[in-house]
């Protein structure tokens, strides 16, 4: 293995699941408020899947009261706690910026059969 | 004054911090340097500790003759360098100084290398000019303007800025931040980039 891959490797996570633009996750992140640390968690779909190896890391869109928020995360940061895929949109793209546009039932994915 | 390392420069990559945040850091390669030489006032006129690495198939007969003190697996050494130090109390021929003896996570160091040669280079790349208009008649694109007044002086001003050749230049970063030591696998990390390519030689010194 090339020496920069090696020393990354510790570092890359291997408990997370498989995921895919159009899924909806819940993304447990730590948060450090004044002196004390608590989870957070962020649910929403994802909107794209960006970088590779260490650098991996996806954007969360949701709506919340009314106003749409995405976030990022670095995927293997060990400030994420955990991420959970609660459904499988169905998307025909991987890139989904055309749910920045969309509202209400609009900006809803439909859910992928299992097995494609 | 103090003494440092001679290394290679792996690469860049990202890593995680203890905080969780990111950052770039340089992949420096510093196998254990040999002393080869000490420098002494009475002799040199200076105090230095000379280090070598990078041990070859075959070394010229005059670097030979200069390693000739030194035990047998010291005698191939390709690389050599001086670190200026305050006093060579403490080193001796044949000692081998390792990466863990020298430098720790969260040291300030500074980092010397030769930058990246990029040619004969014009001006708005060598010394960030501005350009001149792409169109509407203009023929001033990326030319330099004007390097001085007319007959008096009569000449162009020494050291004015224009075209020319740059990098392949000696350069230092100073007090970059070591981000992490591996002193089993002989790797130091350190934040940011650093001058050269991938594979050029690098040295470390204390900040």
């Amino acid at each position: 293995m090339n020496v920069l891959d090696e020393i990354v490797s510790d570092q890359l996570r291997t408990d997370l699941p498989e995921i895919a633009s159009g899924d909806t996750v819940k993304v447990s992140a730590k948060v450090i408020e004044g002196n004390r640390e608590r989870i957070q968690v962020f649910e929403g779909i994802v909107m794209r899947l960006r970088g590779g190896g260490i650098t991996r890391s996806i954007t969360v869109r949701r709506i919340a009261s009314g106003v749409g928020v995405e976030r990022t995360f670095k995927i293997h940061s060990p400030r994420i706690e955990k991420i959970e895929v609660v459904r499988h949109g169905q998307v025909r793209r991987a890139q989904l910026y055309f749910l920045r546009d969309r509202v209400g039932k609009a900006a809803t994915l439909r859910e992928r059969r299992s097995g494609r | 004054m103090s003494i440092g390392l001679i290394g290679r420069k792996l690469g860049v990559t990202q890593v995680f911090q203890g905080d969780g945040t990111m950052v770039a850091v340089s992949v420096l390669a510093i196998q254990p340097n040999v002393v080869t030489r000490l420098r002494t006032v009475e002799r040199d006129g200076y105090t230095a500790v000379q280090l070598g690495t990078d041990p070859a198939k075959r070394v010229t007969k005059p670097e030979a003759g200069q390693l000739k003190a030194l035990p047998k697996a010291a005698q191939s050494l390709a690389t050599l360098r001086e670190f200026r130090v305050d006093s060579v109390d403490g080193y001796e021929l044949g000692q081998t100084v390792a990466l863990a003896d020298v430098f720790a996570e969260g040291d300030l160091v500074d980092v010397t290398g030769v930058s990246k040669g990029k040619g004969f280079a014009g001006q708005i790349k060598r010394h960030n000019f501005r350009r001149g208009p792409k169109t509407h008649g203009s023929d001033h694109h990326r030319e330099p303007g004007s390097i001085g007044p007319g007959t008096t002086p009569g000449r162009v001003y020494k050291g004015l800025r224009m075209a020319g050749h740059m990098g392949d230049q000696q350069a230092t970063i100073k007090k970059v931040r070591v981000v992490r030591a591996d002193p089993d696998k002989n790797l130091l990390l350190v934040n940011g980039t650093l001058p050269g390519a991938r594979g050029s030689l690098i040295l470390v010194k204390k900040a």
